[in-house]
């Protein structure tokens, strides 16, 4: 993606050492874009890999129950920590946040040129333990003792979040300062933009929760190469300790990611629809930051069947159910948001409405795992992981290509929109159900996660084909998406500077893309804008 | 397909046979485990209904007409929008409390020993499980008599790993270091199994093994044989349960 206006001022220097070099929040915003995909397409390989052995019972494409432990492994570090999160907190946060507040860049550019190096440095140490002999085996979760008896290589998993903790954290620092003092003169908090609330609240929640994760794996290191025993419980040390550690980071981390997909969705659903955010007050105060007030409370919700203390299972499924009072306050805005509205059907849109069906889907099915009780069953079942898709994954990741449909033509200004966007949107949406239905039945039947084996269930065949063939609608669809990307930005459609009529700061005051700087003239807004002002 | 006509059937005598299994003699789980989760249906699919419904109506009637037409949604007043947040709050928090309140009845069943239970003690290995007996006799498969609740304590030896009873409807982590416990009650002579549901490495995927549940003779036969000479091979058993469970299409239970 090639931003020519920004080049203009620096005719001398070389292109590659603007990108290198640059502090720029939307060539950073470009290279967390870029660095994202390409680990979301080797995740998404492995994910291709991993749903061809499970086709049938036995061994299929692996040499070893080890190769098959180490996709997954990949595939769920990679797709959470290098995809979504980056894609979300990095891309889109870093290019269009600044723009929506009036910023002219982020408070502390080179930190934030920091960031982002740091991030790759995390991604090439990911994909360097593809080449060791010993790669990690210890899924995305890491729990000990196996991640510290295990021959893999653990240091690889712990560095890496170490180093996508540190990036993450500066983000949230530099992000949050940015906010605060940075908004357009005469900008008041109840006029900032849904993306730009969402995105406060998942960096609130990374500040919060991020050093805990950290400290977590620091330990796990400890125990297995420098002889501690804080896992070890033959030393005195506590099995459970990292699981609750883990999670009341991972749990918030969720939301880090669910979060900023919201906001993204709002701005599609405000903008094609041409209608103010239904109910505003009560979708930030009540909805965004009643899941940051109860993001820290409910973590024990993964740890249903570890034998925690009764009461603990019963007070964490109690605050678990309460989840759909801040969620269901943001729901209904959602859907307040079409009443009446005017609605535009484009790729950006369809994207959107496919996820009003996920947040859906995926928050209903959360619903029978709250309670400890049913999932005395359902834990570690295809069910569960069926879920975590469709409400976290899927959700999320729908919402972040609507938004790079919604922003394409401020990127490049081109449109992204036309045939082959709209055939890769049915394969991708048609895909992901044929993918995950039949895995949420047979995982109520029993079925479990993480087995590249299952003689036990040989009658379930028939519905691993179906979600094969459904993950591979799903690869088909990607790849026509990526490559119409990448021809939509080199010789798409011309698209005039607001082509969606939008009356968000980034569509309305700024080129496409916009120049060093973001805007001409100093923005200054009164108390009656608002980027949702459509009936005026 | 079985479970969405057993889901549907069920739906419409859920809060009687809630009541029922309340006044019967012994508790049992997994029949309670499926009058819950038909419950909690009936209120996915009543909020799935209404939202779904109300979204397909919104997306097809508010459709612009022209490029320039803009919505007509008028801005809440101060009462409309805190009525938006208390109303659905008040619903949505009544909805969460009569759920908790029956998934802790449930709980309760579920964690409740019977006091004239069996106990057994199971310890997991990479990548096989152990059962010990009353007696001392140790094997390396699950047999139970029928109508004789048995409680299982369970620790590991090495890794966390999870002793998954998915007939039973119950699971429960077996770590180094803890002792956990869950209790079953087999109603009927059947076969079933034990899968490891806790990622534990390599073969995760083949820690599974023979779960029978015999009447009291054939038990009493079966542990005296096994004191002296354990002959159940695994390996047998998998295979035929593999060949019956292919012949026999999806129900598992």
């Amino acid at each position: 993606m090639n931003t020519p206006s920004a080049t203009a001022g620096h005719a001398a220097t070389p292109a590659w050492k603007e990108w290198l070099f640059t502090t720029d929040h939307k060539r950073i915003g470009v290279l967390y874009l870029v660095g994202s995909m390409a680990a979301f397409g080797v995740a998404g390989l492995m994910a291709l890999i991993i749903r061809l052995e499970q086709m049938n019972v036995g061994m299929q494409y692996i040499t070893s129950g080890t190769q098959y432990n180490g996709f997954l492994y990949f595939h769920g570090a990679a797709m959470i920590l290098a995809f979504l999160i980056p894609g979300l907190t990095g891309f889109a946060a870093n290019y269009f946040l600044p723009l929506m507040i009036g910023a002219r860049d982020v408070a502390f550019p080179r930190i934030n040129a920091f960031s982002v190096w740091l991030f790759y440095f995390a991604i090439v140490l990911a994909l360097l333990s593809f080449v060791i002999p010993d790669a990690p085996d210890i899924m995305w979760t890491g729990y000990p003792p196996y991640s510290i008896t295990t021959a893999g290589n653990t240091s690889f998993y712990v560095f890496t979040v170490h180093l996508l903790g540190f990036s993450s954290i500066l983000g949230a620092v530099n992000f949050l300062v940015t906010v605060i003092y940075m908004r357009a003169p005469g900008m008041g908090w109840n006029q900032l933009n849904m993306f730009t609330w969402t995105t406060v609240a998942a960096f609130v929640l990374q500040l919060i929760f991020i050093p805990v994760l950290a400290a977590a794996v620091t330990l796990l290191l400890f125990d297995k190469y420098l002889g501690t025993h804080f896992y070890d419980p033959s030393a005195g040390g506590d099995v459970l300790l990292y699981q609750n550690l883990f999670w009341f980071y991972s749990h918030p981390a969720v939301y880090v990611i669910f979060l900023p997909a919201v906001g993204i969705l709002f701005e599609i659903l405000s903008t094609m629809g041409k209608n103010a955010v239904f109910n505003y007050k009560a979708a930030v105060y009540g909805g965004i930051w009643g899941i940051v007030g109860i993001a820290g409370i409910v973590w024990i919700h993964h740890l249903y069947v570890t034998g925690m203390p009764d009461w603990l299972r019963l007070g964490h499924m109690v605050t678990t159910l309460l989840i759909s009072v801040p969620v269901g306050i943001l729901t209904l805005s959602m859907w307040g948001t079409l009443w009446k509205a005017a609605i535009t059907y484009n790729t950006a849109m369809m994207y959107a409405v496919s996820c009003l069906y996920l947040i859906l889907l995926g928050g209903l099915t959360g619903i029978p795992l709250a309670l400890p009780s049913l999932t005395l069953h359902l834990s570690e079942t295809s069910y569960v992981h069926a879920h975590f898709h469709f409400i976290m994954a899927l959700f999320s990741a729908f919402a972040l290509f609507g938004g790079i449909y919604y922003w394409f033509p401020k990127m490049t200004g081109r449109y992204a929109d036309g045939a082959v966007a709209t055939l890769s949107f049915w394969c991708n949406f048609i895909g992901v159900n044929v993918t995950f239905w039949p895995l949420f039945i047979i995982g109520v039947e029993g079925m479990p996660r993480r087995y590249w084996d299952y003689q036990m269930f040989p009658q379930f065949e028939s519905y691993h084909h179906i979600a094969t063939y459904g993950a591979f609608i799903v690869g088909f669809g990607m790849l026509l998406q990526f490559g119409n990307f990448i021809y939509s930005a080199v010789a798409g459609k011309k698209a005039p500077l607001n082509p969606w009529n939008s009356q968000s700061l980034e569509w309305t005051h700024t080129q496409s893309p916009p120049g060093p700087g973001n805007f001409i003239d100093d923005v200054v807004v009164d108390e009656n804008w608002s980027p949702y002002n459509y009936s005026k | 397909m079985r479970l969405l006509t057993a889901t549907l059937t069920m739906a419409a005598t859920v809060l009687l046979a809630t009541q029922a299994s309340a006044e019967g003699a012994l508790a049992n789980p997994p029949e309670s485990w499926e009058h819950l989760w038909a419950e909690v249906m009936i209120d996915l699919y009543v909020i799935g209904g209404i939202f779904g419904a109300a979204a397909i109506y919104m997306l097809f009637k508010f459709k612009a007409k022209s490029p320039d037409q803009v919505g007509t949604a008028k801005p809440l007043s101060a009462v409309q929008a805190i009525s938006w947040v208390l109303i659905p709050a008040a619903i949505f928090m009544a909805d969460d409390f009569f759920l908790a309140a029956n998934g802790w009845t449930v709980w309760n069943e579920y964690r409740r020993v019977p006091e004239n239970a069996m106990e057994v003690k199971v310890t997991g290995y990479q990548w096989y499980w152990e059962f010990e007996y009353e007696d001392g006799t140790v094997t390396e498969d699950l047999v139970v008599p029928v109508g004789q609740p048995v409680v299982l304590r369970m620790t590991s030896e090495d890794v966390i790993h999870d002793f998954g009873l998915p007939y039973y409807r119950v699971k429960e982590d077996v770590m180094p270091g803890r002792i956990t416990y869950i209790w079953i009650n087999p109603a009927e002579a059947n076969e079933s199994f034990v899968q490891c549901a806790e990622y534990c490495g390599a073969d995760h995927s083949n820690m599974w093994t023979s779960v029978r549940a015999v009447p009291q003779e054939e038990f009493d036969a079966w542990l005296s044989a096994s004191a002296d000479d354990p002959t159940f091979d695994i390996g047998e058993w998998r295979t035929s349960w593999t060949e019956q469970q292919t012949s026999q299409g999806i129900a598992s239970r």
